[in-house]
């Protein structure tokens, strides 16, 4: 099945302003959606008998820095029976230091691999997902600071007396790790 | 007696559940960070009682390298290298994926030398059956069989130094290169390879008969950790851990990249043969069988290599490699199988820069753990090693 007849299910069930933007030109087409649908269109995408898209295969959080100020998750969804691929995406806005997280909502009760991705996301790029049952950091110790893929994500300083920067180390061994290409 | 460090272990990886959760009789119980049977840093949070695993929290992390923030502050092909370390047992295909990702990205995908193909797919799969060996020896030992183990890293040995003669360096090779190879292979790697293969067809029949088909084996093994394959799909399993649950699904033939297409192989699945479909032995048979379809693979390279695609003085491996890695701006996922399943990454190229602007990788290990909790509810303790085991997890990739 094309894009575009996936696109016209989802348009049939939800309606026209379901999808915000579409991307139909690329390698990888996507459909960005609504934020707060998101976890509906999923549920009709695995149910529905003609798409039956039965695999969460990736979910990824994106942040596109300060100047743009948005965050998003992209969701690659594919179907074994039969072999569509389909690649979703929520962009929601970016939150400044002292605000609360943003809100996406889980589909994790969906597909059960979403629940440890969803985790990854919240603990790396900072996603809160409402409806997730166990919204804890997965890679990062539970009382680290901040959220290391965000692009304005400044480690901090000591961890429990332990101190993280490498930087001087570095500078001392002539190597320029990931400041490399402001040099 | 908890002191300081203690508590800032606490802070650190708290459990899940608290002792006040707990009712009559069940105890709070780790297993790891370090145990033998799992290949890395692992911790898992047992709830027992008795010898019942009331419920499994596996707490991963330990190993987190930060291979994504490498990857989004370093170009494309200097990840290469980062690439290897994630699934350090089977660098090769990890390398295979990243660079048909970036070529897919750079439309160079089909234009490659056809040698180049074969020789990737070649070395690819001798690297398959290097870390299904890995697989299944270190399995052995976490159910108590010690001579397979030292049997299959014998074996292991020859693939490590084929593959060290090619490339350099025997587990962490840089040798895929995004645009064609470090270098064609050494002159008499064929023959050598195909001495490997007569040699090794045996010793595949030897393991059936020393593990696979042992009794002991089977007792231990059979009927235990069964994974449906409804849940399977659910939880994002891929790989021998989704085939074993019997689903004839391997991502070479779906997919059909780089020159699967032209190859003749089977793809094993579990059938429940001396248990139920998508237990433990399963799992190891479906590995042990892929070994077999992982020689006729090689075995086809080789002929194609000696005979269409000759070695020539004139062939260079990085005629086809860019100068300038610089994709254009789009978002792209690419997938592929490893031997541990589905590898995936997504990528986001901005067109400015050699740099991806975002870089996930979608490892199949950490789905494939994920299902652990609702597998191995209800198991015993012992068991639970057996389970653990047969999942065939690389933490180094889990973690990335």
């Amino acid at each position: 099945m094309s894009f575009e007849e996936i696109q016209n299910i989802i348009v049939q069930e939800f309606g026209d302003s379901v999808i915000v933007r579409e991307q139909p030109q690329d390698l990888m087409p996507y459909l960005v959606i609504q934020t707060d649908k998101i976890a509906a269109v999923c549920a009709a995408l695995h149910a529905n008998e003609q798409l039956y898209f039965d695999v969460l295969s990736c979910q990824t959080g994106i942040d596109n820095g300060p100047e743009a100020g948005t965050l998003e998750v992209a969701y690659n969804l594919y179907s074994i029976p039969y072999n569509h691929h389909l690649c979703l995406k929520v962009v929601i806005p970016r939150n400044a230091a002292e605000e609360s997280l943003p809100v996406v909502p889980t589909v994790s009760h969906i597909w059960r691999t979403a629940d440890w991705h969803e985790r990854e996301i919240f603990d790396l790029v900072g996603i809160r997902f409402s409806g997730h049952p166990d919204m804890r950091r997965i890679l990062c110790a539970a009382d680290w600071e901040g959220y290391p893929l965000r692009k304005d994500y400044e480690a901090q300083e000591y961890y429990h007396g332990i101190r993280v920067a490498f930087d001087e180390h570095n500078r001392q061994n002539g190597f320029k790790g990931e400041n490399w290409r402001n040099n | 007696m908890t002191s300081r460090y203690t508590e800032y272990l606490l802070q650190a990886e708290p459990n899940k559940f608290e002792v006040s959760d707990l009712k009559a009789g069940e105890m709070l119980l780790n297993m790891g960070p370090q145990h033998p049977a799992t290949h890395g840093v692992l911790r898992l949070e047992l709830i027992t009682d008795g010898e019942i695993v009331v419920d499994v929290v596996p707490h991963i992390g330990y190993l987190h390298r930060c291979f994504e923030k490498h990857a989004e502050s370093l170009a494309y092909n200097q990840t290469l290298p980062y690439v290897d370390r994630m699934d350090y047992l089977a660098a090769m295909n990890s390398e295979h994926v990243w660079c048909m990702g970036v070529e897919k990205m750079l439309g160079l995908t089909g234009q490659l030398p056809k040698r180049v193909e074969y020789i990737r797919v070649l070395v690819a799969e001798l690297n398959r059956i290097a870390s299904h060996l890995v697989a299944i020896g270190t399995y052995a030992i976490d159910i108590g069989a010690f001579t397979p183990f030292l049997w299959l890293l014998r074996d292991r040995e020859h693939i490590q130094r084929l593959l060290e003669w090619t490339s350099g360096s025997r587990m962490l090779y840089n040798y895929i290169w995004i645009g064609g190879l470090y270098y064609d292979l050494p002159i008499g790697f064929e023959e050598r390879c195909r001495e490997f293969i007569d040699y090794f067809l045996p010793k595949l029949d030897e393991l059936d008969q020393i593990l696979i088909n042992n009794k002991i084996f089977i007792d231990r093994t059979a009927h235990v950790g069964v994974l449906p394959l409804d849940v399977a799909i659910n939880y994002g399993c891929s790989g021998p851990m989704l085939r074993s649950s019997g689903l004839k699904f391997d991502l070479r033939r779906v997919d059909g990249y780089s020159v699967y297409p032209e190859i003749e192989f089977d793809i094993p699945i579990g059938q429940g043969l001396v248990g139920t479909t998508g237990d433990c032995w399963d799992r190891n048979y479906v590995r042990a069988q892929e070994m077999r379809e992982s020689l006729k693979i090689i075995r086809q390279c080789l002929h194609r290599l000696t005979t269409d695609y000759k070695r020539s003085p004139d062939f260079d491996p990085q005629a086809m490699c860019p100068k300038k890695i610089r994709p254009k701006e789009q978002d792209f996922y690419f997938r592929a199988e490893t031997p541990r399943g589905e590898l995936g990454y997504y990528f986001r190229a901005t067109g400015k820069s050699d740099i991806p602007f975002r870089c996930k990788g979608r490892s199949p290990c950490f789905s494939n753990l994920s299902v652990l909790p609702e597998i191995a509810k209800g198991c015993m303790v012992a068991d639970l090693i057996a389970i653990v085991g047969s999942v065939d997890i690389v933490l180094g990739e889990l973690d990335r």
